[in-house]
């Protein structure tokens, strides 16, 4: 047990191995499967007003498993409303609203995007769809975490000490 | 890891020391660059549907974060039309490089040689980047006008003035390329110091001299130094990605405010241009309204204020803890390196985030480059809503986690020689006694 301390820093003195553990780690950490939520089988409707250039609610949360109706109303010009990844797709214009029902079941952060030109601004037209807990945050800090204390381990050879590479004592 | 010289390749060497493939290329690029502001200025003014809004800030930004400044340095600026009328107009000729027949204009005044003019200018981007960004005349004029200052500093102060000390891509590019692989260096420094005409320093455009470059950041790739050195003395080499990291050439204050600016920049813009906050967007849309005038002084206060109060106590935090002795300033620029990869990967993160959904609007703009309803290659219909693919987040997540990293471990470095420095300092000043 107590040469674990002196392989860790040896692997973290080389900097290939350092790099070797942080893409491992990071696989790890981004790959890990979760273990499915709890599904809530109820039914949510939720209305969309979509102006230039936002929507409102801006921000929408719903349950894994819930069966969610939306309602696109758009109060101004012709919007559009697309679902990134659940392929939802819907435009409505102003007076005429459209909607379509789709089920939450796959967990995480999706956008929802204005998907007819409004103006301007319309690429930049967005929204966002969280179902369940935002699990992209949870692990992209978990892997910047794992970052900052595998850069912290110290090296052991003093990088003062470092030939230069250029003949001008520069690298 | 030792850097690869690629000018030992002949094929190189000679690729580099023709005029004639970087003159076609820059040759080129002017005509797009003409081309840009003409559709800016007389083509539909849809941001989506005019070639000017989609290639400059989608094409050439995104090219620009992804690929120039990370990889290649400086090369856009070896290539960048905006000083080229200028340079052209300096050297009394299109294919010369600097001589004794050259226009000799005024030295740059010593008051404005630093970055405080790009540091204003990137202000002015935060400001008014959803307009300039989506609004085709506007590019056009930003274009046109950098241009014609580009070509008027030309004429009246000598060398690339308007590429050293104001242009806002040369400002960040100069930061960033410290990270990159390609250095301009000498192969023999006897070579030098025993060749009086230093013919690379009179030549070169920057005013650098290659036996005294301590870092990349004002070298601007263009090889008039190579072209110039007659004992074929200068090398361009692909070290490392990041090693000047390792021993950083001293940062000045407002290097330091630089990378500042630029690192809330791209947080700032992620969440205008990637966040769900209409209210934030239609506030920076409407320049001169209460709402626009509140995100100004809150973006000032955030870039010039909050962040610079929070790194400035950081940085002195940790010179205090490893008892380094410094002033607070001194620790300022002490750590101004740690900046760099946190402020590239975040604008590389960003640029993936943003690419990644809007490329889709490249293809038909090349089909109907005005937006005047034209579709010369059937192209024009293929606008798609895009979304971000899950390869993309995962990448940008670890790109974000990487320069969290290579700035921590420069923090650390840094802290080290702070203290390894002490007792060294401390005992040379007792030696005497």
């Amino acid at each position: 047990m107590k040469y674990i301390p002196v392989m860790v820093q040896r692997l973290a003195s080389s900097r290939r191995s350092v790099y070797l553990i942080f893409i491992s780690a990071a696989a790890i950490i981004l790959g890990i499967p979760v273990p499915p939520p709890a599904i809530s089988a109820t039914e949510r409707y939720i209305r969309v007003e979509a102006s230039m250039y936002r929507f409102s609610p801006e921000q929408i949360f719903v349950s894994p498993g819930e069966r969610v109706t939306i309602e696109l109303v758009a109060t101004d010009v012709k919007h559009g409303l697309y679902l990134d990844d659940y392929g939802l797709s819907l435009e409505a214009e102003p007076g005429q609203p459209a909607r379509e029902t789709f089920v939450a079941t796959r967990p995480g952060v999706y956008r929802l995007r204005c998907s007819v030109p409004c103006g301007n601004l319309h690429p930049f037209m967005l929204g966002k769809l969280q179902i369940g807990p935002n699990l992209a945050l949870l692990r992209g800090s978990l892997l910047g975490a794992m970052a900052i204390i595998i850069a912290l381990f110290p090296r052991s050879a003093p990088q003062m000490s470092r030939q230069k590479h250029f003949p001008n004592g520069t690298d | 890891m030792a850097p690869i010289e690629l000018t030992r390749f002949s094929q190189i060497y000679s690729l580099l020391h023709s005029r004639w493939p970087q003159f076609i290329l820059r040759a080129l690029i002017l005509a797009g660059f003409m081309f840009t502001i003409l559709s800016g200025l007389w083509g539909s003014q849809v941001g989506s549907h005019n070639f000017a809004t989609i290639f400059v800030w989608i094409a050439w930004w995104s090219a620009l974060k992804l690929f120039f400044i990370p990889i290649g340095g400086r090369t856009w600026c070896s290539i960048c039309p905006l000083p080229l009328l200028g340079e052209w107009l300096q050297n009394r000729g299109i294919l010369r490089s600097r001589d004794a027949q050259c226009l000799h204009g005024k030295s740059w005044p010593r008051a404005w040689r630093n970055a405080w003019i790009p540091v204003v200018s990137f202000l002015l981007v935060g400001w008014f980047g959803v307009i300039i960004l989506t609004s085709p005349r506007t590019t056009a004029f930003v274009l046109l006008g950098l241009f014609v200052l580009a070509t008027l500093l030309g004429l009246i102060y000598e060398r690339r003035a308007f590429c050293r000390y104001i242009c806002p891509v040369g400002g960040f590019s100069g930061l960033y390329t410290r990270l990159a692989p390609p250095a301009i260096r000498v192969s023999n420094t006897t070579l030098c110091t025993i060749h009086i005409e230093k013919t690379c320093y009179n030549v070169c455009p920057w005013g650098q001299y290659p036996l005294a470059l301590k870092t990349s950041g004002n070298c601007g790739l263009c090889m008039e130094c190579l072209r110039a050195c007659p004992y074929q003395n200068i090398s361009l080499s692909l070290r490392p990605w990041g090693i000047e990291l390792s021993s950083p050439p001293k940062m000045r204050v407002d290097e330091v405010f630089l990378a500042l600016v630029m690192l809330t920049t791209a947080g700032v813009d992620a969440a205008i241009f990637l966040g769900p906050w209409g209210a934030l967007k239609s506030a920076t849309y409407t320049v001169g309204s209460p709402g626009w005038w509140i995100f100004a002084t809150a973006f000032l206060l955030l870039v010039l204020g909050i962040v610079p109060a929070f790194y400035a106590l950081t940085t002195w935090i940790a010179q205090r803890i490893r008892k380094g002795g410094l002033s607070p300033k001194s620790s300022f620029t002490y750590y101004g390196p740690i900046l760099l990869p946190l402020g590239l990967m975040a604008w590389i993160a960003f640029t993936l985030a943003f690419a990644s959904t809007k490329l889709s609007y490249l293809l038909p703009v090349l089909s109907d480059p005005l937006g005047w309803g034209w579709n010369l290659l059937g192209l024009t219909n293929h606008i798609s809503t895009g979304q971000t693919p899950l390869l993309s987040s995962a990448l940008q997540t670890l790109i974000l986690a990487g320069g969290a990293m290579i700035a921590t471990k420069t923090a650390r470095e840094l802290s080290r020689s702070l203290y390894e420095s002490i007792p060294c300092s401390y005992s040379l000043l007792h030696l005497p006694g």
